[in-house]
């Protein structure tokens, strides 16, 4: 009796991953979102370098310049203190951005990984953590988010976290669904067969394979992160004066719309443009990344 | 469950506040006995777990203890304003799908068109519009320069229903167009892919006019799923309704609640927050009741 070799299974070759590389040339194809990218990019700097680009200092008063309207000297006016609202605009923009950024990054982590082990490990895990994300999904966003500050109080730290509350559930949904379909992928399965740990199986073949949608909502999670900031400071909840930030700014227009349109226009603006490219660069991620999910997200909303 | 858990959070609410919720609230000037009456009014003297029980007792009975300001019954403060959120959220949602039917439609009918293309352009802006910058640029344009409609305030319509009807107008709009902007493209992707798939070829094939065609295959297929998006944009409307009532000086449960969070008036943040959460709640509970009566394929 000949001892037959065993058939031999094909090896599965290196999962589909992302290709980083074609994944940008395949981006800067579509117009659209590679102006987004630019522009985003280009408020970026400007609010890192906030206080080269601002012409006045944000607080500086002048009471006898109050509530001009633009022109060379000050180009999108002045408040009813005398403060120079492009370099207000400007300095607003690294606050917006410095929240939505940290607070979006917040809930990426922590949400990313409820949703990594709700779907990886299921049954009673998955079962507990998506209970405890229905529970904060049950609350309207800003609502939840004005509960947060009337607990810890208003500021721009507890801003942050508030609106990151807010968006963890909905990071926990996004990557469960993606580890749910990576799963039982064959590469995955045969990790496993091979012995390889649940945590190199974690984030060697589930997190790289899961990240599309992730990357996706985060674009799209960083607009609504910006929009809630500006909200909650319109509230007076967020940013406190006298410092800046588009939606305390907005609140303080709001008093003189009718003497100076100026006021409230510039910030409005500066919110509108921002959040649209942030939207814009998400579906242009999308349309790259995780084409199926199109009709799927625009049933969406925040 | 999901109902339980978020009771239990909002229950949570006053015991997290930094300090005496009591005492914050009463401010310097009060007696002992009136700071005595508030805690036990508001069942705040038990043991912690007792408290919830006993709030949670309440609130199923539609107690959620009183304001720690006035003095009155939440659910009374609550009540009052029921009605102006509910009649905001609803005209606002109508507003949107009045105006996202049609658009998406037609952009779909005709896609690469002009008309296509400005309906992609404005729905992509109308995402990115802060509601209440909106509701500033309508107050400024309609009440200040042209002086048509009044810049806030809610008159009930058994009152007058043309004052009504013209304090609604702005702010529905304001609320609505987030709602009004994902609706049209969820409609235009959505009939886009009914246009191409197999029975409308096949209806096609058999030589049905395009009206027929057009009412019977494609936009009963688009529009089904278009409940349980309108469901949802009806739930996160609520945020934007929250912030806009703020603005037009509409006084509903999102004013109530942030001048509950400025007064700290806990009590009453906790009722707006509890009726806020199970209004979303019964919502999509309505969603997917209604989907599975409407598609057949899930019945089965």
């Amino acid at each position: 009796m000949t001892a037959e070799p065993l058939p031999v299974e094909p090896v599965p070759s290196r999962p589909a991953r992302p290709r980083w590389r074609e994944t940008l040339v395949l981006l800067a194809r579509n117009p659209t979102a590679l102006a987004a990218a630019v522009v985003l990019l280009a408020i970026v700097v400007v609010a890192v370098f906030d206080q080269t680009f601002a012409p006045y200092p944000a607080n500086e008063q002048d009471i006898g310049n109050r509530l001009r309207p633009p022109s060379w000297e000050h180009p999108f006016g002045t408040d009813n203190l005398g403060r120079d609202i492009l370099s207000r605009v400007i300095i607003g923009a690294s606050v917006s951005l410095k929240v939505g950024f940290l607070s979006v990054g917040l809930a990426l982590v922590a949400g990313t990984l409820i949703g990594l082990l709700a779907g990886f490990y299921g049954r009673w895990v998955d079962d507990t953590l998506m209970r405890l994300m229905d529970m904060l999904f049950a609350f309207p966003a800003v609502l939840l988010a004005i509960a947060i500050l009337a607990i810890r109080g208003p500021g721009t730290t507890n801003t942050i976290i508030a609106i990151a509350i807010v968006y963890v559930p909905i990071f926990a949904r996004v990557t469960r669904a993606s580890v749910l379909g990576v799963r039982e992928e064959v590469y995955v399965r045969a990790s496993r067969s091979v012995g390889a740990s649940d945590f190199r199986l974690l984030t060697r073949h589930v997190l790289p394979n899961a990240a599309p949608p992730i990357i996706v909502q985060t674009s799209v999670s960083l607009a609504f992160a910006v929009l809630a900031e500006a909200a909650l400071s319109f509230l007076g909840l967020g940013t406190q004066p006298p410092n800046p930030s588009w939606g305390s700014m907005l609140a303080e227009g709001r008093e003189f719309i009718e003497q100076a349109w100026w006021l409230a226009f510039f910030p409005g603006i500066a919110i509108v443009v921002t959040v649209l490219c942030f939207n814009l660069l998400g579906d242009g991620l999308r349309d790259v990344l995780d084409p199926r999910q199109r009709t799927l997200m625009a049933g969406g909303g925040r | 469950m999901v109902l339980a858990g978020v009771s239990v959070l909002v229950f949570s609410l006053i015991h997290l506040v930094k300090g005496d919720p009591v005492r914050l609230a009463l401010g310097t000037r009060y007696s002992q006995e009136a700071y005595d009456a508030l805690r036990a009014r508001n069942g705040l003297d038990l043991p912690l777990v007792e408290q919830y029980v006993t709030w949670a007792g309440r609130a199923l009975t539609g107690d959620l203890g009183v304001s720690f300001r006035s003095g009155e019954p939440v659910t009374a403060l609550i009540g009052e304003r029921l009605g102006a959120t509910l009649t905001l959220a609803i005209a606002a949602i109508l507003l949107a799908l009045l105006i996202a039917i049609p658009l998406g439609t037609i952009s779909a009918l005709r896609p690469r068109s002009a008309v296509d293309r400005i309906a992609t352009v404005i729905s992509q802006i109308g995402i990115s519009v802060p509601d209440f910058w909106l509701a500033i640029v309508l107050i400024l344009v309609f009440s200040g320069t042209l002086g048509w409609l009044p810049t806030g305030g809610y008159v009930p319509i058994t009152e007058d229903p043309v004052e009504w009807a013209r304090r609604l107008v702005l702010p529905a709009i304001a609320v609505g167009v987030v709602s009004g902007s994902v609706i049209t493209r969820f409609v235009r992707s959505s009939v886009l892919e009914a246009l191409g798939s197999d029975h409308v070829r096949t209806a096609q094939a058999k030589g049905l006019p395009a009206r027929q065609v057009f009412s019977w295959h494609v936009l009963r297929n688009a529009l089904l799923p278009l409940v349980t998006v309108t469901g949802v944009q009806l739930a996160y409307l609520l945020s934007g309704v929250v912030v806009v009532e703020i603005v037009f000086s509409w006084p509903g449960l999102g004013q109530l609640a942030l001048q509950a969070v400025q007064a700290r008036d806990y009590p009453v943040l906790q009722g707006a927050v509890l009726l806020f959460a199970v209004i979303f709640l019964l919502i999509n509970l309505l969603v997917d009741l209604l989907y599975t009566r409407i598609d057949p394929r899930i019945r089965r």
